[in-house]
């Protein structure tokens, strides 16, 4: 018999299905007996902005001058019936996030930064605190399942509300918060007994589809004079048909927030297999206010997985007015620093990986209820590193739009974009970059 | 707008905007509200001690977050009736729809009659009192206050309850997750007497039966996966 114990072996291989990632899940999930729960959002390659390029100016188009001709960035939402629509200098406003999820001190900071930059910044699940309400010129009320710390006072005070039906994290889910954060200042706020591990309804206690929520939605106009505008927010699922109810409902502004978009702390399950791409989600939702003659005349907002200024061109140029950033203003205010790394390694993890947001043990003050955590959090240097991410973001959407002949960025056009991938093209409705080709429309 | 006297509105020939904002805007006083014909969100969000009647039906939302009015309707109500109130009275005497006094922070409510399903959902503080029977799934996720029903209550009482109290007389068709009867101690038969004379009903507090948390839900545990 032949011997072949000297005979070359061959190179040990990872299943592409059962890699390191999902082996250690599912270690985790044997030992524990427990779902994975995390922060952030989709972590998974999707097809996304980066997939799109701008074309620029050439012979048939005429560019700006970068210093010399202006390109407006203002923008007003809830136009179509509030009587005090929210005028913002840019269109880059911040998602809603709660305090309870965040420390008060980031709140502040995100507060102090969206006001330096003329913009507005929102609450989230667990109502408003003083805190964030002074530091803040726009403030946007949301009006959640939950209805945690929700009052008729704090909502008049308000200057929009956004009634979340979905999160694009978590469409049809309910948002988590875990006993670590639910200290006495939030339990209080959301009548809660301290140290529980939290979990809000999915859906509103009092009204069960857009018959009811243009009801519901008269109700708040009622009870705030129909000053306010009124948005409703939904999570990347059905965008065509979830902007078009949003409409009949009778939103002033519709929210449409991407798989990319973050959350607090959710189930990894959820996260990374519910939902759509933020990409193809805007083309719908703008293919749905056309369809109803209301472009333009109820404002649409983008989020989930906004990093830059080319990302908020792309979106505006596929028809949106505004976008909202979450992960991103986190990051700008300190989230997931290098400077760090000794103290996410001791949470096992490492810095730009750090997801462990519903634990409260961020080393960086900002998802976490531990008072000397979140002492680390200067609330005003991190407000200005957010004002001066966000003046970033503007200059270089500016520089898109001039680049491009646009004098105000909300002439940008998806005229001015090819796709760089088959699916971008699919998704976004523009051409395969060297073609005219967009798959589903055209040849 | 159409004042019939200097306290009374005519909701058929004024509108409801102008009928709500002179509500709000009044700081004391007794008005009454006539032909309101199902009208959605009448008397909401008033801030003040004033006294309102409604002489007819409401439709959804009727004194929803309300603070410090007295708000009677006396006839029907629909659904979500003070929803979200923080204070205050609202009394129907007839029915109410589904979502009662949901989410309330605080004050009273009183339903003369029966209400339907998730009466006092998410319930914050309030009280509720029913003369009848609430419907399905009432009291889910109620985190405080308390729950009085003088009739029956329909399947999945207090599911995922928190720290709320139910006290219900009559039958119970099927309790919700994590939701268990409860010793009946004194101190629960003297604040049920309370809430029982406050809304106006004589009936003995020793003839009901007492729900609240089991308190198995409160953290995560793979041994009570049957129950998420």
């Amino acid at each position: 018999m032949a011997d072949y114990s000297d005979a070359p072996k061959t190179t040990p291989r990872k299943s592409a299905s059962f890699d390191d990632y999902t082996i250690s899940e599912i270690r985790r999930a044997a030992a524990t007996g427990i779902y994975d729960i995390r922060g952030g959002g989709a972590k998974r390659r999707v097809p996304c902005f980066d997939d799109l390029v701008f074309l620029g100016a050439s012979m048939s188009r005429y560019p700006l001058e970068g210093y010399r001709e202006r390109c407006g960035t203002d923008v007003v939402l809830g136009t179509r019936f509030a009587k005090k629509p929210i005028e913002l200098d840019i269109p880059i406003t911040i998602a809603g996030m709660s305090f309870g999820s965040l420390s008060a001190q980031a709140k502040e900071a995100l507060g102090r930064g969206a006001s330096a930059m003329g913009t507005s910044t929102t609450t989230g699940d667990g109502g408003m605190t003083p805190e964030e309400r002074g530091h803040s010129t726009k403030l946007v009320y949301q009006y959640l399942p939950s209805r945690y710390g929700m009052n008729p006072d704090d909502l008049r005070k308000a200057d929009a509300i956004e009634v979340v039906v979905g999160q694009g994290a978590k469409p049809g889910g309910g948002g988590m918060l875990l006993g670590q954060k639910i200290g006495p200042r939030v339990a209080k706020m959301r009548t809660l007994p301290e140290g529980i591990d939290q979990r809000s309804a999915c859906r509103h206690p009092d009204w069960t589809g857009p018959d009811d929520l243009e009801i519901k939605i008269g109700e708040l106009r009622e009870i705030t004079s129909h000053e306010k505008p009124i948005y409703i927010k939904v999570g990347a699922a059905r965008p065509y048909y979830d902007t078009a109810l949003s409409v009949k409902a009778g939103a002033d502004v519709v929210v449409v927030d991407g798989m990319q978009g973050g959350t607090a702390a959710t189930q990894e399950v959820f996260i990374e297999h519910v939902g759509i791409p933020t990409l193809c989600a805007v083309r719908e939702a703008v293919r749905a206010l056309k369809d109803m003659d209301m472009h333009r005349k109820v404002q649409l907002v983008v989020s989930g997985g906004i990093r830059s200024g080319a990302d908020v061109a792309k979106a505006l140029a596929m028809g949106a007015d505004a976008v909202a950033i979450g992960s991103a203003a986190l990051i700008a205010l300190g989230d997931n620093d290098p400077a760090l790394e000794d103290e996410y390694r001791k949470l096992g993890t490492t810095a730009g990986a750090y997801d462990d947001w519903h634990e409260g043990r961020d080393p960086a003050g900002i998802t976490t209820q531990d008072p000397e955590l979140a002492k680390r959090l200067d609330p005003v240097a991190a407000g200005r590193r957010l004002s001066n991410y966000l003046a970033v973001m503007t200059m270089e959407l500016q520089t898109l739009a001039r680049a491009n002949g646009k004098s105000h960025v909300r002439n940008l056009e998806p005229e001015d974009m090819a796709a760089l991938t088959v699916e971008a093209a699919a998704m976004a409705g523009v051409p395969l970059a060297g073609t005219s080709w967009i798959p589903g429309m055209t040849g | 707008m159409v004042q019939l006297a200097n306290s009374e509105f005519d909701l058929a020939a004024t509108p409801l905007r102008d009928v709500n904002a002179a509500l709000q805007a009044a700081e004391s006083g007794a008005f009454t509200v006539v032909n309101p014909g199902g009208a959605h969100a009448l008397a909401c969000g008033l801030m003040h001690p004033v006294e309102v009647t409604v002489k007819g039906h409401c439709g959804y939302y009727a004194a929803g977050m309300n603070k410090e009015a007295a708000v009677t309707i006396e006839g029907n109500a629909g659904t979500g009736v003070a929803e979200n109130m923080m204070s205050g009275t609202v009394r129907v005497t007839g029915d109410a729809s589904q979502s009662a006094g949901a989410t309330g922070h605080g004050g009273l409510l009183v339903i003369e009659g029966n209400t339907s399903a998730r009466c006092g959902i998410s319930m914050k503080g309030i009280d509720i009192v029913v003369g009848g029977n609430v419907g399905h799934m009432s009291a889910f996720m109620a985190q405080a206050g308390r729950l009085v029903v003088l009739g029956d209550a329909g399947a999945d009482l207090g599911d995922s309850i928190y720290e709320a109290r139910l006290y219900v007389r009559g039958s119970v068709a099927s309790l919700g997750a994590d939701c268990v009867e409860k010793e009946m101690r004194p101190e629960h038969l003297t604040e049920l007497g309370e809430l029982l004379e406050r809304a106006g009903f004589d009936a003995d507090p020793a003839s009901f039966k007492r729900y609240g948390s089991a308190r198995k839900l409160y953290h995560f545990n793979i041994d009570h996966m049957g129950s998420y």
